[in-house]
């Protein structure tokens, strides 16, 4: 008889490939300087594209010339964006900084460039507001947005009635989105119509749509190709409008045309972070429980609002009395985009800040006051108090909690560099997006996949192989995924940790149908029970005995070989969601100098089942330097005077280097409940901890809290200035 | 427009001449005249070292190097550190050490790498530090960086490449 043929992944113990450390499929052609991403694309004749950007942070375009540009030989075309075009009703208002106006293709980038600066813009410069954290300047101006206000409970009576009360502000700059790769496309019109679209995405199966309606052809005929990507944190998922220049470009001119954004304008219009701040009070009783929370918080996500909404706060806990408020800034700054975890990191610290802060005020260890907290996760997505539990014990241990933690600002230290620790709790979703994906298995044995999903450098490719390979019982290399291309069936875009589910998922599915229906012709064949066949090392075997080889089994398919398709994602076990994920930092911090170092910094994460330990580790290790990036040097520097965005080169647009990192510790928390509970993804959670876990340490080293994050000298020493009585 | 220059290089072991405009850098030149793509571009300003090469065996951004600074030098990108179809220790050591996601970061800190141990064969982990510093990744831990560097220091003796200028 055989056995009922359900979905799932195979007992652990058994697995060959999936859970183990693997090298990405792909790294051949990344070391070697074979993998071809967007800007590497030279067809013959490409032309290159270059950007003229309005430096205004609120002007009136008053006049355009670009005739001067198109005079300069080897210019070839010369496009005008919506902002810069004066013939457009209600146009030529700009309200940002990094706005586009023109661009100019030509037959190479610097003669581009000469067109760009021929280019004569003339602006009437208006008011403007770039200070995203000052609420009463804004408020004056008229330029802020109720954006929401709720509570429950008896707020007011649970803070009078609290133990201990404490008041606090906490805040976020905004940050760039800051891949390596900028955004950008190759465009060349084909015959027939056809567009031909290289482009750096996180959504390949989605752009075609985007790029057919301004331009007014089918999405059949739009191609888009993105086989490697320079890195994505959530802000490639559009056509955008220099994609439509290009393609506009492009046909104007009968040959292909590049537009990469330069750093400048990649840093201020690619999409942004938004700022987050927050007035808090919140109050708890004898035992640390936290029982009152009300809050204000605000922030900026540019002209036309993308503010961190209302709800999520408090992060990760729910308290029974609890109040908060949200307000948006409406200011002249460049527009947001999701940016990794979107808006987990700002909740995270304007929530887990303000918890540090009552244990300190309290006397106790906030390890034993966010444990004591762990129960009030209940209602909320993040109610996982037993893995939460688990993790703060493993992370605890590998940092060293018990033994270095001090109370806040008493290190014994004698010198100026104060030690200390700070740990915050996170939670994410991660379930599985959307995808359908073609596994063909030819009658040679050999198999390929096709799916319109992408990697942007997170492992996808990899994670595919290792899933037919498990699956199949075949090595890594009989396996050839085939991606980056919408003319494969539709996968979702890569955002929100959903494609490791997506793809896993989908491809286990399109293997076991075609696995159960080779398991049929063998045991006709061989005469032998179906349900008693598995797929192991290049065999099909039943029990003990081997059957047959995988070849001889393909044969039978005939020699059109086999194509099954799987979708998700399904309520079938294989994948799932909603995860925590604890981080602890270990801190020095030069009182002298405001230097903060991390001496160590630990994160511990669930995420279900995992493929591929080495890539999942990558993802983590990846997260947590993102992390230590925001929480202590990058920002966007808005001057308030000029309105302009004043470090948008890499230079002054500070990322930590290969030397400011001290040692990272990473533990994925997997015991078999975790296996059995599917593939969940892990892009998203391990970015989100850092901000408020490195905060939380500055402040239990010196004793002091640095309100705004992120922690730079200067920000340090005016903390403890102003601790001391001086100017902040 | 400038008269168009004729530069002679030689290009991982293979003489190349080349006709450019004396403003057009070495990275210009390598990605879009002579199609070596290998050799990245993050920021055209010094600041990201993806366009690392080496010139004349020394490491060099070559978003800040003319292509006429090039006559009559020896330019060595990633394309030439394989060898006979074998990856250099460092290509092996970044893909067994994941210290790579998306890869854009990776020509540059191999081409970096690959000159520190030629000068230095037994690095320090600070030394890793120090002198990989002008390279930025936004995906990978940096960590898995350093230990790849320092896993195909063990390893260099023996490769037939030319990285001990
Ligand atoms: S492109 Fe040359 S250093 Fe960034
Ligand atoms: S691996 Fe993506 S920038 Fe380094």
């Amino acid at each position: 008889m055989a056995e009922e043929r359900k979905f799932g992944w195979g007992p652990r113990k058994d697995n060959v490939l999936i859970g183990k450390s693997i090298q990405r499929i792909d790294g051949f052609e990344k070391v070697s300087g074979k993998a071809q991403y967007t800007a590497d694309i030279n067809t013959p004749g490409t032309l290159y594209a270059k950007l003229l950007t309005c430096t205004h942070a609120h002007a009136k375009l008053k006049k355009l010339d670009v005739e001067p540009a198109k005079k300069i030989p080897g210019v070839r075309a010369v496009y005008i964006f919506p902002a810069g075009d004066l013939k457009a009703e209600g146009a030529g208002e700009i309200f940002w900084d990094g706005t586009l106006i023109a661009a100019v293709a030509a037959d190479r980038p610097e003669i581009a460039e000469d067109g760009v600066k021929a280019i004569i813009a003339e602006y009437e410069v208006l008011d403007h507001i770039v200070d995203e954290e000052d609420l009463k300047a804004a408020e004056a101006k008229g330029a802020t947005k109720a954006v929401g206000k709720n509570a429950k409970g008896k707020v007011e009576d649970a803070l009078k009635t609290a133990k201990h009360v404490h008041k606090g502000y906490y805040g976020v700059h905004t940050i760039s989105h800051m891949c390596l790769e900028p955004h950008g496309t190759h465009c060349e019109w084909k015959a027939d119509e056809v567009l031909d679209i290289h482009a750096s995405t996180q959504n390949v199966s989605g752009l075609a749509g985007q790029f057919a309606g301004p331009l007014g052809i089918d999405a059949a005929k739009v191609l888009v190709t993105a086989n490697f990507e320079g890195g994505g944190f959530g802000s490639k998922f559009a056509a955008d409008e220099w994609g439509i220049a290009a393609a506009k470009m492009a046909k104007e001119t009968g040959k292909p045309v590049k537009l990469m954004l330069d750093r400048a304008t990649e840093l201020k219009a690619a999409g942004t972070r938004p700022s987050g701040y927050i007035d808090v009070t919140l109050g708890a009783d004898e035992t640390g429980k936290i029982v009152a929370w009300d809050s204000h918080h605000w922030g900026s996500g540019g002209i036309s609002g993308g503010s961190i909404p209302v709800g999520g706060i408090p992060y990760v806990f729910d308290f029974e009395n609890r109040s908060r408020t949200a307000t948006q800034l409406n200011c002249n700054v460049g527009p947001t985009r999701a940016w990794r975890a979107p808006p987990h990191p700002q909740l995270c610290i304007l929530t887990h800040c303000a918890i540090d802060d009552l244990a300190m005020k309290m006397g106790k260890d906030s390890y034993d006051v966010f444990l004591t907290n762990l129960e009030q996760t209940a209602g909320t997505a993040a109610h996982l108090p037993e893995t939460y539990k688990a993790e703060m014990e493993i992370a605890a241990k590998l940092i060293g909690w018990k033994e270095k933690w001090h109370p806040h600002g008493k290190d014994a230290g004698k010198g100026a560099v104060k030690r200390g620790l700070g740990m915050a709790l996170h939670t994410w979703g991660g379930g599985a997006g959307g995808c359908a994906c073609n596994v063909k298995i030819h009658a040679d044995g050999s198999v390929e996949s096709f799916v319109g999903s992408q990697d942007i450098g997170t492992g996808t490719r990899t994670v595919i192989a290792i899933t037919l390979a498990e699956t199949f019982g075949l090595p890594l290399t009989a396996i050839k995924v085939n991606l980056g291309s919408n003319q494969y069936p539709a996968s979702a875009a890569s955002g929100g940790s959903i494609t490791v589910g997506g793809v896993s998922g989908a491809h286990r599915r399109a293997a076991q149908t075609a696995l159960w229906k080779i398991f049929d012709l063998v045991a006709a064949k061989y005469k032998v029970d179906a349900g008693t066949l598995a797929a192991k090392e290049g065999s099909i075997v039943s029990g003990d005995k081997k059957v047959c080889t995988w070849k001889q089994a393909s044969m039978l398919l005939g020699p059109m070989g086999l194509e099954t398709k799987g979708e998700g994602p399904a309520e079938d076990g294989l994948t799932s969601s909603r995860v925590g994920g604890v981080q602890m930092a270990d801190v020095s911090v030069d009182s002298e100098t405001g230097i903060v170092r991390i001496n160590k910094y630990v994160a511990v994460q669930d995420c279900g089942l995992i493929i591929d330990e080495l890539t999942a580790k990558s993802q983590i290790y990846g997260a947590v330097i993102m992390g230590i990036a925001y929480a202590l040097s990058e920002e966007r520097v808005m001057d308030k005077k000029t309105g302009r965005y004043i470090n948008a080169d890499l230079q002054n647009y500070k990322l930590p280097r290969i030397g400011d990192i001290g040692e990272i510790v990473v533990n994925i928390y997997q015991p078999d409940s975790e296996y059995s509970r599917g593939v969940i993804g892990l892009g998203e959670p391990p970015v989100i901890s850092p901000g408020a876990a490195i905060s939380n340490a500055v402040a239990n080293a010196l004793g002091v809290r640095v309100p705004v994050v992120p922690l730079t000298p200067q920000r340090v020493l005016a903390a403890l200035s102003k601790s001391k009585g001086g100017a902040a | 427009m400038a008269k168009k220059r004729i530069v002679s290089t030689t290009i991982n072991g293979t003489q190349k001449d080349f006709l450019c405009e004396p403003r057009q850098t070495l990275l210009e030149v390598l990605r879009d005249s002579l199609d070596m793509t290998g050799t990245k571009e993050g920021c055209s300003n010094g600041n990201c070292g993806a366009c690392t090469v080496h010139l004349d065996g020394r490491p060099v951004v070559s978003c800040l190097v003319l292509a006429v600074e090039a006559d009559g030098a020896t330019v060595e990108t990633i394309e030439g550190v394989a060898c006979n179809g074998q990856l250099h220790p460092l290509q092996d050591s970044f893909l067994n050490n994941a210290a790579l996601q998306c890869g854009i970061c990776t020509p540059g800190f191999i081409m970096q790498a690959k000159s520190l141990l030629a000068e230095n064969p037994n690095p320090s982990e600070h030394d890793i530090r120090f002198y990989l510093a002008g390279n930025l990744c936004r995906c990978t831990g940096y960590d898995k960086i350093v230990r790849a560097v320092q896993d195909a220091a063990g390893k260099m003796s023996g490769c037939c490449s030319e990285a001990k200028v």
